[in-house]
């Protein structure tokens, strides 16, 4: 076989989810009474980006074969971190910035060491660190708001446009992925965290460092997650510890990882099609109001609209000739 | 000339696993530029004795020493740092990575912690090449290839970690012969070149080839320790086993009544590209073997008969009558009849963390249930009838099926089936891995269940075996029967000849016989 095709064969899940995300963008926008503009696209990509961060953040941890069911309460922690100390001047604001994603790391790091040293399992793990880091956001901020010297000219440059013309959160976004992710993805603990969720005891034979790589994949989970919170603060200009918003993020960044073509049981897939998967999922969610649809409708067209988009995924199943092939 | 202390020496090392004695007061000297062969029945110590020298268990006692001075390894990989390097029998491979990823896996080249991709594929192209792998693609996903691919990986890999001391477990057990002969030259090299080899295998004509020195391993202890060629076969085995060597193969039946129709027959069947047009047919009481090359479509045939594949072309007939097989379980089905032996057992034939009477009893879970309740006293009798007849050691129905040794895991795997009493039995490679006294227990089983009218039908890479327990073979080319051999046409010329898609006429020098025979 050609290099090519391996190289293709690779990157098949996020080619799906590019595919399903410009299908469902298009008929969004083609149907959006404004249409195809800056403006249209700005609010859309705001919203895609808080998910995009948050489904990044969840790759990292199911690429080691583990699921981070505490990732959308790091993103409202960090949220109501944000909304006390980015504020004041830009060197203060460095500053808290700078905390905030502290925060989202010493999250991931607690979550790695129970999951490591512990050994218990990530999704009981998580469970209950989500909620200790909830809790915590609920003690710094019980009621929504933020400090009187929020830094709003910073977010209002984060979340406007470039030239007015690019979306400000889209830019930002293409810099965590070239200068986080692929860097990660092309390292030796990246490549040690695909290797630990595809069998994590060949991995060890192997003598690859596998303790570190799952450090790394849950700290910098948690450093993509407290980004995801920056932004959303950034947009509301303020915090708030609400539990139906984080509970919201943590499942749909799992859905957007599975549109995004990551596997569930480690080893297979890549933030960018998480990236995809995320801004596709926005894009399904936001269909129904652009065709005028009763908002109650959402959920359950999201839902379905999901399943379907999976089985495109799954579809191969039905071309397997071998069955043993059906389940590895 | 080997200087006065050797490489690697061994002293004292003792290992438990819970009440189990792996290892007692276990000793070894490894010389450099020489090939020191361990033998040993499955659970004589080899695989913990291994584990201990390559970092992945600790001893409880006992030192080991480098070059003379005294080394400790936490972990695999400061074996390797030390030179110490050793291809496992359980492939270390990560299925979701390529070839290339695996190779380089320890060390990968690059700076600051980024791996350069084309320097990796270089090394891995140049690892391939000096294991006698250039068919194998760098960028290919190992879980893509199958097992024989996978162990030339494997190779490729240790040789790129510059070792003083190679360990080979069972590396050559899903190769075939061609391969086996481009490792041996790998390492032959190897050996001038200063490196030590350590080299288990059962396959004895391999250590007669190969070793230079020779322990013999019993129960956790070293028993001897001798320069290869100087003892025969059969004193080996008796070192090995303990007790009389005796006929490695039961008699066949002479009369293996050649006129009654077939209980099973294959009319074109085809599964293309695997699988072209095969036609044969087996009787009650009749072994037929499968031949030739690894990888020439004898697991798809087995698989196909077995309702595993889809889109099949052909006919299978049972009792002469069509059928259509559509998944194991129909295929399980009493109107059938059928079992199959997996080529894995860890993966397709057992659930390790399960118990032995579980595992033993899945097969037959439907028998032994009244209206969906499991009748545990029914499950209890056939279970222990099944521990008896094939003489399975265990630590009780209740211990895990994973904490069995290789061979007795085989035996677990062959009885599930046998609690069914198939009247057509298909084995793929049933003994990969087994240690001899096992597969002898194993040679008489099959045969017993043949005389007891069972159809057989046996695909083995271990063409001793085909010759020793088949009444027909079919020598499997490219998913085409190359030719079917009966009785006294069933030589080891014959099949190497066919199996390399020679004329047979045209004369291959035979191997020398290999063990036992």
């Amino acid at each position: 076989m050609k290099d090519w095709r391996f190289h293709l064969a690779e990157q098949r899940g996020t080619l799906m989810a590019l595919a399903i995300f410009v299908a469902m963008f298009a008929l969004y926008v083609a149907n959006h009474p404004a249409g195809f503009t800056a403006n249209v696209v700005q609010t859309a990509a705001n919203k895609g980006v808080l998910l995009a961060l948050v489904a990044m953040a969840q790759t990292l941890v199911v690429l080691t074969s583990g699921i981070d069911l505490s990732v959308g309460m790091i993103f409202i922690l960090c949220n109501c971190v944000a909304s006390y100390v980015v504020s004041g001047s830009a060197v203060a604001t460095a500053l808290g910035i700078t905390a905030v994603i502290a925060v989202g790391a010493l999250c991931g790091a607690i979550n790695a060491a129970i999951v490591i040293f512990g050994r218990l399992q990530p999704i009981v793990t998580t469970i209950a660190t989500g909620a200790v880091y909830f809790g915590t956001a609920l003690w710094i901020r019980p009621f929504p708001g933020s400090s009187a010297e929020f830094n709003s000219v910073l977010a209002d440059a984060l979340t406007g446009k470039i030239f007015d013309l690019v979306p400000a959160s889209i830019v930002v976004l293409l810099g965590v992925v070239v200068l986080v992710w692929l860097p990660f993805q092309g390292s030796v603990l990246g490549r040690a965290v695909y290797a630990v969720g595809s069998s994590e005891q060949a991995a060890y034979m192997s003598g690859m460092p596998i303790r570190r790589a799952k450090f790394a994949a849950y700290v910098l989970g948690g450093m993509l997650a407290a980004s995801g919170g920056l932004f959303l603060t950034f947009f509301t200009y303020s915090g708030e510890a609400s539990v139906a918003n984080g509970n919201t993020y943590t499942l749909y960044s799992i859905a957007a990882v599975v549109l995004g073509g990551v596997s569930l049981f480690g080893g297979r897939g890549s933030a960018i099609g998480a990236i995809f998967g995320a801004l596709a999922f926005r894009a399904i969610g936001d269909l129904l109001f652009v065709f005028n649809v009763d908002p109650l409708w959402q959920p359950l067209f999201q839902g379905l609209v999901l399943l379907v988009a999976v089985s495109i995924g799954s579809a191969r199943l039905f071309q397997v000739r071998n069955r043993l092939e059906l389940f590895g | 000339m080997e200087g006065l202390v050797p490489l690697f020496r061994m002293e004292g090392v003792s290992k438990r696993y819970g009440g189990v004695r792996a290892l007692q007061n276990a000793d070894l000297e490894v010389k450099a530029g020489r090939v020191h062969a361990i033998l040993g029945e499955n659970g004589a110590g080899k695989s913990t004795l291994i584990k201990v020298m390559s970092g992945v268990v600790a001893p409880d006692e006992g030192r080991m020493r480098l070059d003379g001075r005294e080394v400790n390894f936490p972990n695999p990989a400061a074996a390797n740092a030390a030179g110490i390097v050793c291809i496992f029998q359980e492939l270390s491979l990560v299925p979701d990575l390529s070839v290339a990823d695996n190779i380089v896996a320890s060390n990968p080249p690059g700076r600051f912690g980024l791996i350069d991709r084309r320097a990796q594929r270089r090394i891995a192209e140049a690892a391939l090449a000096r294991a006698g792998g250039q068919d194998i693609h760098p960028l290919a996903l190992v879980k893509d290839l199958p097992l024989s691919r996978r162990q030339m990986i494997e190779i490729a890999r240790a040789l790129t970690r510059t070792p003083r001391l190679l360990i080979l477990d069972e590396a050559t057990s899903a190769l075939a012969a061609a391969d086996v002969t481009r490792v041996f030259d790998v390492l032959k090299r190897l050996k001038v070149e200063g490196i030590a080899l350590l080299y288990i295998s059962h396959r004895m004509h391999e250590i007669a080839e190969l070793a230079d020195d020779c322990s013999v391993f019993r129960n956790g202890r070293r028993i001897a320790t001798y320069q290869a060629g100087t003892k025969s076969d059969n004193e080996v085995v008796e070192m090995m086993i303990g007790r009389e060597y005796s006929h490695a193969f039961p008699p066949k039946q002479a009369a293996a009544a050649t006129t009654a129709p077939p209980v099973l027959e294959v009319r074109n069947l085809s599964w293309t590209p695997r699988l072209n047009h095969i036609s044969f047919g087996v009787r009650a009481g009749e072994v037929v073997g499968l031949g030739g090359l690894d990888g020439q479509g004898q697991r798809e045939l087995l698989l196909a008969l077995f309702g595993v594949l889809r889109g099949i072309g052909g006919q299978i007939l049972i009792d002469g009558k069509p059928v259509s097989i559509a998944s194991p379980r129909a295929a399980k089905a009493k109107s059938l009849g059928m079992a199959l032996i997996p080529e894995d057992r860890k993966t397709e034939g057992l659930m390790l963390q399960m118990s032995v009477r579980d595992n033993l009893s899945f097969a037959t879970l439907s028998e032994l249930a009244h209206a969906g309740i499991i009748d545990r006293d029914a499950e209890h009798d056939a279970v222990a009838e099944m521990i008896a007849l094939l003489g399975i050691r265990t630590d009780g129905v209740l211990a895990p099926a994973g904490s069995l040794s290789g061979g007795n895991q085989q035996k677990l795997v062959i009885a599930k089936w046998l609690m069914r009493k198939p009247r057509i039995i298909l084995l793929n490679d049933p003994t990969r891995g087994i240690d001899v006294g096992t597969k002898q227990e194993f040679y008489q089983l099959l045969r017993k269940l043949a005389d007891a009218g069972t159809a057989i039908v046996l695909y083995s890479t271990d063409y001793d075996e085909l010759i020793g327990c088949c009444d027909t073979v079919l020598v499997l080319y490219d998913g085409t029967v190359k030719r079917s051999l009966r009785g006294a046409e069933i030589t080891e010329h014959a099949l190497i000849s066919l199996a390399l898609n020679i004329d047979t006429t045209a004369g291959a020098a035979p191997r020398p016989a290999a063990a036992g025979a």
